[in-house]
């Protein structure tokens, strides 16, 4: 909402001292938030002044126009009293006539310094002014197009303009809430700027109307619910061609409407000046009685926007006789529009139900200043007086005369009552306010209050829909005490429990990936089956089941993942693109698996049952917390200490096992096959549980040579996808602290030949399980393929180390040991110990 | 003095020429483990030699002149390799000292005595200088192997980068420990999230003009009623619906609006939701709570004002602004110039708070005759980006590694 402070200050009698920053922040503290301070015309500067025209030569140019070289009296303006030479590009004008003149030393809006200079063959010494060039409505000093020519007796050759034109005003720009419609008007923001300096209030709406007569223009009101207000007056012998007045045209600008003609102006002014939105008709084109009614499935309409319109039978509409003529409270049709010709203009002004106006706006995607404030909720009291303002604005600038009758259809809605225990506000705001600052306060607001000192019945103004509950009433207290008495007092909770097991879960887990060199991204969740097709995840995949969003920002994006993986590779990708040599990334954050179950929509009077919120629960889509890891280049730099490193397939298994072992998991990879991973080189994690359960955590991997060339990433880029939550999940509550052995360690080394095909691991469980309690670690050092091991084979060497909690291990215990391990290896996998 | 490269690392190598560590693939484990564990040290033989008899070593000059010349080979000796040949040559069996000593056994017992303690005393100095000499080369030797070993310890050693963690996640964490210091406990809840939850338990029915000032992603098809949460209050509804007051919680978590994305804006951003539910709660404890918030956040002495508004969950609702932490509030820097992380205006926006619509306590189970609260809920992202002078929004989201790892693991 654009307030011009002249405006403000015409209805409440401001202290002349109040400046538009005090004025602006004192309103705010009410609630009206500054959005901005507009000043138009404060960046034009003189010398600016009234001229009069004394030659115009028309002089045609080879470029097809004709320019006017004048001379043009300024009085003394310009220091010399001799007439002034400036070269005009406009026509309206004729000698004689009085002007806007800039001179040279001013400026007009756009920092355009005016300076004599020559062109066109003269030495042109300022500009006659436009509209345009002064920042003023088109049509402003009735010349639609061209120069400002000024009324005859507007004043002599060289008095200042700024003094004639008005030009210069302050205009504050509110953020109005949904709950403050009333300030989406002039009446409404006086009143609160009333309410802020203690100041004098003329109410625009405070006017005499005419009475109810029934000879007005028939109307019916089918459905009075959602139009419990309809006034109709007409207005006979109008003008069509009669200007909008400057001082209207300029408000309209300034408050951010556009000026179009006198009718329409004056609705928007009226509306701008009272809040509430009027609809004209074209009298001569509306055959026989208004009608306002729901619409029926099927009809259509063409409102004056030119859109053919399917309506709902939720829809108000008003008809004629012709059918349907207008979207009640929203737009009205074409047929009945105002035009050039109207003579006879039809002023509604009718009160609409709120709900029905947001659904109509919504559904027809129309958004308008009338129905904003339709939809909000306007003054269902005022419509006698905002059409009588119209009716009275219509005649006196457009001629014509009000047609005698007047239509009222229905009665306003009786006030709200609300009752507030008298120390609600107190209790609520901490503050100490008594009941009567309360009743003060609440009338100043525009409430009836009654009722004791306990309990204060409470009539709310009808202005504002807004307030229905005790609450509402505090606020409004509390806002003008100031929320700025509101003390500040630290609470005291019960004693708190801390941080979850897995809020400190995944503390853990950004800090071990982290100091593993791994860097944190967050990417959108946002995907499409381009994206998975590029990571060529086969369509009955179950990463195709994404939850796809009805309205999403992007066509190639319409769905939320349910891989992180698109946005991670994405982010390593731009790293890359950036020339970063290595990436080594993490990111964590849930996806999504749609679900086919619809969410209830429940009643608000109460809590729901637990079955309704299970139900309700249980029809979110599945959204697992994942984590992703990325490693490609180089993943140790190259240096003065020798060759750098590339990540690969290794580096990914062992951050994934790095981090189980950081959170106590036991977890196995085993050879696996899935898009986007290399079928070669894909380790799936398997989490096994105490009562050997395996449950697949996800995978881990060289990504397939396709997928690294599509998305434009190192060779060899390596990735994995777990399922954070059952990773977390399986995290032991307590570490146990361990009992180890310090006495020596008896170390045995085996190379075991097996098939290629074995997986080493398989190798490893055995060899674990064989070695007996005895074992203290295992680890496999080395694959060897090449000479000396027969083509298909493959050998492992295992580094094993035995020790006694309670002795030195006798000669030849840990070579038993070596050997039964290495007996059920041969047994499970048919390895063979090399000699 | 001009320095390259190639001459600021004394010592007997040039640093470029060392090794890289690297261990020759392939190579066959299986022939090496065949020496493993196997091995002994070769052990001398008994030494059977048998050395003829004379009497004329253990004369007093030739004891002597033996002695000496044993100490002057030991003076003599520069180095420890020297020093250990001086002591075989002068110590070990085959010294004239050492046969000296085994033919004392051949004197007559009256001569063995002063035979045997001359050539002891002989030893005993000759071991003694050893000793010394050799305590005076090691010192030595370490010395220069000190020097000798010297490196360039300025050169870069950026083996591999460090990691970091998103500031997203760090200033999520460091605003939970704020709240849980106080007692305070962290809540979460779905991104994907109930219509109902999002909007109707919180006083924003379907006809609600403020929904329209949420820009919702809503799910397909609409009528599974499921929408990509609009902010963490429905996190609160959760809270209320599973919890009995005392509750005293906050939120933090990522939130969607169909906000184009640019500098300031993204369809993905993320909030911290508080609410505290309790017997007597006021507005003054929510200014009391937000004041230690702000303090915590952005230093002593920073506090924060209420301006009226409008949510509708909340009633009476605020916005919060934060009292400027660079300017202190005096709208101006240092340099007397405007400040520009307020803009001049001594306050920055922060969040919106308010007094807990009763409505939204009896949708969600809270008796409202017995229990008031409030709730507060600010953008993390906006608040990160005026903490620490970040100018574009799509930083967060990028993923360029330079951004999060210049914020380390802690915030
Ligand atoms: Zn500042």
């Amino acid at each position: 909402m654009k307030a011009p402070v002249s405006w403000i200050r015409e209805h409440v009698d401001l202290p002349a001292d109040v400046t538009t920053e005090e004025l602006a922040r004192r309103l705010t503290d009410l609630g009206l938030k500054l959005e901005a301070i507009e000043r138009p015309g404060h960046d034009i500067t003189g010398p600016l002044v009234v001229g009069r025209v004394l030659t115009k030569s028309p002089e045609p140019q080879k470029n097809g126009k004709t320019i006017n070289w004048c001379t043009v009296d300024v009085g003394d303006a310009n220091g010399t009293g001799e007439p002034q030479g400036i070269v005009c590009g406009a026509h309206n004008f004729e000698p004689g006539d009085l002007v806007v003149v800039v001179l040279p030393g001013g400026v007009l809006p756009g920092d355009f310094a005016i300076s004599a200079r020559t062109t066109y063959g003269h030495l042109s010494a300022g500009m006659i002014c436009s509209a345009a060039e002064l920042g003023l409505p088109a049509g402003f000093g009735g010349a639609s197009d061209g120069i400002i020519v000024l009324p005859p007796d507007a004043g002599a050759p060289g008095d200042d303009a700024f003094a004639l034109l008005p030009l210069r005003d302050e205009v504050i720009e509110f953020e109005i809430n949904p709950d403050r419609a009333y300030a989406l008007s002039l009446r409404g923001v006086a009143r609160e700027a009333a309410l802020a300096f203690d100041a004098p209030y003329a109410d625009p709406v405070d006017r005499p109307v005419p009475a109810a007569d029934g000879e007005g223009h028939p109307v019916v009101v089918d459905d009075p619910d959602g139009c419990p207000v309809f006034v109709a007056r007409t207005v006979s012998g109008f003008d069509p061609t009669a200007p909008t007045p400057d001082w209207m045209a300029r408000r309209i600008q300034l408050a951010g409407m556009r000026p179009i003609s006198l009718a329409v102006d004056v609705t928007n002014y009226v509306m701008l000046e009272t809040g509430r939105p009027i609809h004209g008709y074209d009298a001569d084109k509306v055959t026989g009685a208004l009608r306002v009614r729901r619409a029926t499935a099927g009809e259509r309409l063409t409102t004056l926007d030119g859109t053919d319109r399917a309506l709902s039978p939720e829809d108000l509409v008003v008809t004629d006789d012709s059918g349907i003529i207008g979207l009640g409270g929203v737009m009205g049709g074409e047929t009945t529009e105002m035009s050039s010709t109207t003579t006879r203009v039809l002023v509604e002004a009718a009160h609409w139900d709120a709900v029905s106006m947001f659904r109509t706006g919504r559904r027809h995607k129309i958004t308008s200043e009338a129905g904003k404030r339709n939809e909000r909720g306007v003054d269902p009291t005022i419509c006698e007086a905002a059409a009588d303002r119209v009716v009275e604005l219509l005649v006196a600038h457009g001629g014509g005369t009000a047609d005698a009758g007047v239509t009222v259809v229905g009665t306003p809605p009786a006030p709200a009552k609300v009752t507030v225990a008298a120390d609600l506000p107190a209790r609520v705001s901490g503050i100490d306010i008594d009941a009567a600052t309360t009743r003060r306060h609440l009338a100043a607001v525009g409430c009836g209050v009654g009722g004791d000192d306990a309990a204060l019945d409470v009539v709310v103004p009808p202005w504002r829909p807004d307030l229905t509950d005790p609450f509402d009433m505090v606020e409004e207290v509390v806002r003008i005490v100031g929320y700025g008495a509101v003390p500040s007092v630290l609470p005291t909770p019960t004693a708190g429990r801390g941080l979850t097991r897995e809020q400190r879960l995944r503390r853990r887990v950004g800090r071990a990936l982290a100091g593993a060199g791994l860097v944190e991204v967050v990417s959108f969740p946002f995907t499409g089956e381009a994206a998975l097709d590029a990571l060529e995840v086969p369509a009955d995949d179950e990463r195709r089941r994404t939850v796809r969003l009805a309205n999403p920002l992007s066509t190639e994006e319409p769905s939320y993942t349910t891989t992180l993986l698109t946005g991670t590779l994405a982010a390593a990708a731009r790293n890359t693109g950036r020339g970063m040599p290595g990436i080594a990334l993490f990111e964590t954050g849930t996806v999504a698996f749609a679900s086919d179950v619809a969410a209830p929509l429940l009643g608000v009077d109460r809590r729901p049952t637990d079955d309704e919120l299970a139900a309700l629960l249980g029809a979110l889509p599945r959204q697992p917390l994942h984590l992703a890891v990325v490693l490609g280049g180089q993943r140790d730099n190259p240096g003065w200490w020798g060759a750098g490193r590339d990540a690969d397939w290794v580096d990914v298994v062992g951050v994934v096992r790095d981090l189980a072992g950081e959170l106590g998991v036991e977890v196995q990879v085993e050879n696996d096959q899935l898009a986007p991973w290399h079928p070669g080189r894909c380790a799936k994690v398997v989490l096994v549980g105490v009562d050997g359960t395996r449950t697949t955590l996800g995978h881990a991997g060289e990504l397939h040579p396709r997928v690294v060339a599509r998305l434009g990433l190192p060779a060899r880029t390596s990735a994995a996808e777990l399922d954070l939550d059952l990773l977390l999940a399986a995290v032991p509550d307590a570490v146990r602290g361990p009992v180890f052995s310090t006495y020596p360690v008896a170390k045995e080394d085996v190379a075991l030949l097996v098939d290629a095909a074995v997986p080493a691991g398989d190798v490893e469980a055995a060899l674990r399980e064989g070695a007996g309690a005895l074992l203290e670690s295992l680890r496999l050092f080395d694959v060897y393929t090449g000479a000396g091991v027969p083509e298909g084979s493959k050998s492992l060497a295992f580094a094993l180390r035995f020790r006694a909690l309670d002795r030195t291990l006798a000669e030849g215990e840990a070579a038993a040991a070596r050997d039964a391990a290495v007996a059920l290896a041969t047994a499970r996998t048919g390895a063979a110990l090399r000699g | 003095m001009r320095r390259t490269h190639n001459r600021f690392a004394p010592g007997p190598r040039h640093f470029l020429d060392w090794p890289a560590a690297r261990r020759p693939r392939p190579r066959d484990h299986g022939a090496l483990l065949l020496f493993d564990h196997r091995g002994k040290a070769p052990m001398s033989g008994p030494n059977n030699e048998f050395d003829p008899v004379e009497v004329t070593p253990l004369k007093a000059e030739e004891v002597e002149a033996m002695t000496e010349a044993a100490l002057a080979a030991v003076a003599a000796a520069t180095d420890l390799d020297a020093l250990k040949q001086v002591r075989i040559e002068h110590t070990g069996d085959r010294s004239p000292l050492a046969l000296a000593n085994r033919e004392i056994g051949a004197l007559p017992p009256q001569a063995r005595k002063d035979a045997g303690q001359r050539v002891g005393k002989a030893r005993g100095a000759v071991n003694q200088a050893l000793a010394a000499r050799q305590a005076v080369l090691e010192a030595e030797h370490e010395e220069r192997m000190l020097v000798e070993e010297t490196v360039d310890v300025t050169v870069a050693v950026d083996r591999r980068p460090r990691g970091a963690r998103h500031p997203l996640t760090t200033g999520a964490e460091r605003i939970a420990d704020v709240f849980v210091a106080m007692g305070w406990e962290i809540a979460e809840g779905p991104v994907l999230e109930a219509e109902w939850l999002n909007f109707d338990a919180l006083n924003l029915g379907p006809d609600h003009p403020a929904r329209t000032m949420q820009d919702t992603f809503w799910t397909d098809p609409a009528e599974n009623h499921v929408v990509l949460r609009t902010h963490t209050s429905p996190v609160q509804a959760r809270t209320m619906l599973t919890r009995t007051p005392p509750i005293y919680v906050a939120c933090p978590g990522r939130v969607f609006r169909t906000d184009e994305y640019d500098a300031t804006h993204s369809p993905m951003f993320h909030q911290v939701e508080g609410i505290a539910i309790d017997e007597g709660i006021t507005m003054a404890h929510l200014k009391g709570t937000l004041d230690h918030f702000a303090a915590a956040m952005f230093g002593e002495g920073i506090s924060t004002r209420f301006r009226p508004s409008f949510f509708p969950f909340t009633e009476p609702s605020a916005e919060v602004d934060l009292v400027c932490f660079v300017c202190r509030g005096t709208a101006v820097d240092a340099d007397g110039a405007t400040c520009r992380t307020c803009r001049g205006e001594g306050w920055i926006e922060w969040g919106g708070c308010g007094v807990m619509n009763p409505r939204v306590l009896v949708a969600c189970g809270v008796d409202p005759e017995r229990y008031t609260g409030f709730a507060f809920g600010m953008g993390i992202d906006r608040t990160l980006m005026f903490r620490h002078g970040v100018e574009d929004l799509r930083a967060f989201f990028e993923g360029d590694v330079r951004f999060a790892t210049a914020f380390g693991t802690e915030i």
